[in-house]
């Protein structure tokens, strides 16, 4: 059957204003879902439900196909890589790394962490605190964090922000094989950032 | 992949990843060591002060040393939660950590460090303060230990109910006190019966409220856990 | 409209009863109260102190029981109910004490003793007063509505041990309390005549009659406002 992604009649309700109601999509394995809306219009609540850390006022998301019983397997389906999702700044990149894997309840792999800080172009000998970072690498390095774990679905809120050239370069590799590995779901009010969707979720039309 | 560990197995790693987490930030910044240790200091100077080098009665003092030993906890048991919050990691460590691991994780750092502030404040109330004698040795350790679990508990799950509020510093001790009365009561009676030689069975009904309370205040809290955490 | 004028009609009875019957060492007729030794005329303040101490208490209960609802539901009408129980509730709560204070002067010279019942009563009143600060502290409704559940769970769980450790620590004051000096007790119910049994008695349903009117009164006004405000 494959991976899937269903949102049946998503409502959230905050602080008496509904920020959207009656939500509902599919999407399978190997297809992109675009998550399209003005600023404000809720891309990012509905992000966060999809990631399983808010819950819905209404309705439910069901991801099947995995064999996901447990809480830990549930957790480590999805990367996230999103404006408001922290780093932990006072840790190294390899360390955060290393968090991502523990945290999850999985054994951690250094060797496998620099190559993948390699991937996203960064210095995987540093052994200073995030903390000194420029933007631009943070990103990279959430990157990074989301992909630790092999998630069969990725999800990016504002994909190429803080980024360069090459840093988009990167993401746009990156989204790419993510597509063709499980579920994409890019949340982004520029439509230049995803080249291709297979379906759209757009929540300026939802009030 | 290790997909194939038992879900014990993980769970395990996960709570000691989150503790070691905050063991590790916590000795990078070294803040709690430092100023909780100065607060203790502090605030045993000012007794001190106060007491003017005049003797004060066995329940007095019993009374004292748990007044240090619950604003000490006010001072330092919230850090774990407050400041997930305050760097914004909250919601990294939720995507990442099933909220028993987060729990337990955060316990398990609250109680090292409530026994670390326990044992520190012990031992220059011993030294510095005139008149406290202790004559049941075993029994007054046993009921630090308890005193000191039963402490670091409550205190955990109050924090993180303040680390979702506004104004944290002001209300933690405010929620945490009426939860603390019953552990706070029986600890310092039990406290002052160790100090004027009891025994273990004078002081029976004492441990059973001791280890009930604690068991009740961490399972309650664990069932209620994830309500607070997640959003 | 008959609750109301029961309540009404009830209340009044009540208070009648309670401020007009005289006490006297023989009772003759029913419409006179026995005399308690240790307490004599003070006695009247049972009909009221008891009462509102005892609302206090079931207003923590109905405001936990609909926390736990939220928990359960997610329906913000719970919550609605759960915070206005326990504005009732710190209200006789507060009234308990002040009552219990005012006893407490006149018959045994201070205001505050500390004896397990006036102790009991303080730490309700820490409760009310924590959850009303928590709850003034978070601006998200539904957060505040879960953190207010969960503490008030948590709350509810700590106050058992109250009942070990009591008379452990302490001896009583109270009437009916091991310690009490003149013996008043056990309990006001074993020492009072049938006649002030039915008085008392009608003064705790009236009380908890009101309560229930108050209740319904609040959480009416709150779903008014609450639907107001959805709209506009």
């Amino acid at each position: 059957m494959g991976l899937t992604i269903a949102a049946e009649n998503l409502r959230q309700v905050f602080n008496r204003q509904t920020i959207f109601s009656k939500v509902s999509f599919t999407v399978g394995e190997g297809t992109v879902l675009l998550i399209a809306g003005r600023n404000g219009s809720g891309k990012s609540t509905l992000v966060k439900i999809l990631c399983g850390v808010l819950t819905p006022t209404g309705g439910k998301v069901t991801i099947d196909g995995d064999g996901a019983l447990d809480q830990f397997a549930r957790k480590a389906r999805v990367g996230l890589v999103a404006p408001y999702l922290q780093v932990y700044e006072e840790f190294s990149a390899l360390e955060n790394l290393h968090l991502s894997m523990t945290l999850r309840g999985f054994r951690s792999d250094p060797s496998a962490h620099r190559a993948l800080l390699e991937r996203v172009a960064l210095d995987p000998k540093r052994r200073d605190p995030v903390r000194g970072f420029s933007s631009g690498m943070k990103q990279r390095l959430k990157y990074a964090m989301a992909l630790s774990h092999h998630p069969p679905i990725l999800v990016l809120d504002e994909p190429m922000s803080n980024l360069d050239a090459d840093g988009t370069a990167i993401v746009r590799s990156i989204m790419e094989d993510q597509r063709k590995a499980g579920i994409l779901v890019v949340a982004t009010n520029d439509l230049t950032d995803c080249d291709r969707w297979d379906t759209e979720v757009n929540l300026n039309e939802q009030r | 992949m290790n997909n194939a560990d038992r879900y014990s197995t993980r769970w395990l790693r996960a709570t000691t990843a989150v503790f070691l987490k905050d063991w590790h930030s916590e000795l990078r910044t070294r803040y709690a060591i430092s100023a909780l240790g100065m607060f203790v200091i502090t605030t045993i100077s000012i007794i001190l002060f106060s007491l003017g080098g005049e003797p004060a009665s066995p329940d007095v003092l019993s009374g004292m040393l748990w007044v240090v030993l619950f604003f000490a906890a006010m001072s330092g048991l919230s850090r774990t939660f407050v400041m997930e919050e305050e760097r914004g990691t909250a919601m990294t460590v939720q995507l990442q950590s099933p909220p028993s691991a987060v729990y337990f994780g955060k316990l398990l750092f609250n109680l090292v460090l409530g026994a670390g502030l326990t044992l520190l404040t012990v031992v220059l109330y011993a030294l510095l303060i005139n008149g406290f004698v202790i004559r049941s040795y075993g029994l007054f350790a046993a009921v630090i230990a308890l005193g000191s679990i039963g402490l670091a508990t409550a205190s955990t799950i109050i924090a993180a109910i303040i680390a979702r509020a506004n104004t944290k510093g002001t209300l933690y001790p405010v929620l945490s006190f009426p939860i603390l009365l019953p552990l706070l009561m029986t600890v310092i009676k039990a406290t002052r019966m160790a100090s004027e030689g009891a025994s273990w069975s004078d002081a029976g009904g004492e441990f059973q409220i001791l280890v009930s309370y604690i068991v009740v205040v961490m399972t309650t809290s664990y069932l209620l856990f994830e309500y607070i955490w997640k959003d | 409209m008959m609750l109301r004028g029961t309540l009404g009609v009830l209340l009044t009875l009540v208070i009648v009863a309670a401020f007009v019957t005289p006490i006297s060492p023989q009772p003759q007729s029913w419409f006179e109260f026995p005399l308690i030794p240790g307490l004599e005329e003070k006695a009247r303040i049972i009909f009221f102190h008891v009462p509102a101490a005892w609302l206090s208490v079931l207003a923590f209960l109905t405001s936990m029981f609909f926390g736990i609802q939220y928990l359960r539901k997610r329906d913000i009408m719970d919550d609605i109910r759960s915070s206005s129980a326990a504005g009732l509730g710190l209200l006789f709560c507060i009234l308990a004490t002040v009552t219990g204070a005012i006893w407490a002067k006149f018959n045994w010279g201070s205001f505050w003793n500390w004896d397990p019942r006036e102790t009991s009563i303080f730490v309700l009143l820490l409760i009310y007063g924590a959850y009303f600060s928590l709850r003034s502290a978070i601006d998200v409704e539904e957060k505040r509505a879960t953190l207010s559940s969960v503490y008030s769970i948590i709350a509810a769980v700590t106050v058992p041990f109250f009942i070990f450790i009591m008379p452990r620590i302490m001896t009583g004051l109270h009437p009916g309390a091991k310690g009490d000096p003149d013996g008043a007790g056990p309990v006001i119910e074993f020492k009072m005549s049938p006649n002030m049994r039915v008085v008392f008695f009608a003064s705790l349903i009236a009380f908890t009659l009101l309560f229930i009117w108050m209740f319904t009164l609040r959480v009416r006004t709150a779903r008014l406002e609450y639907h107001h405000q959805s709209k506009g």
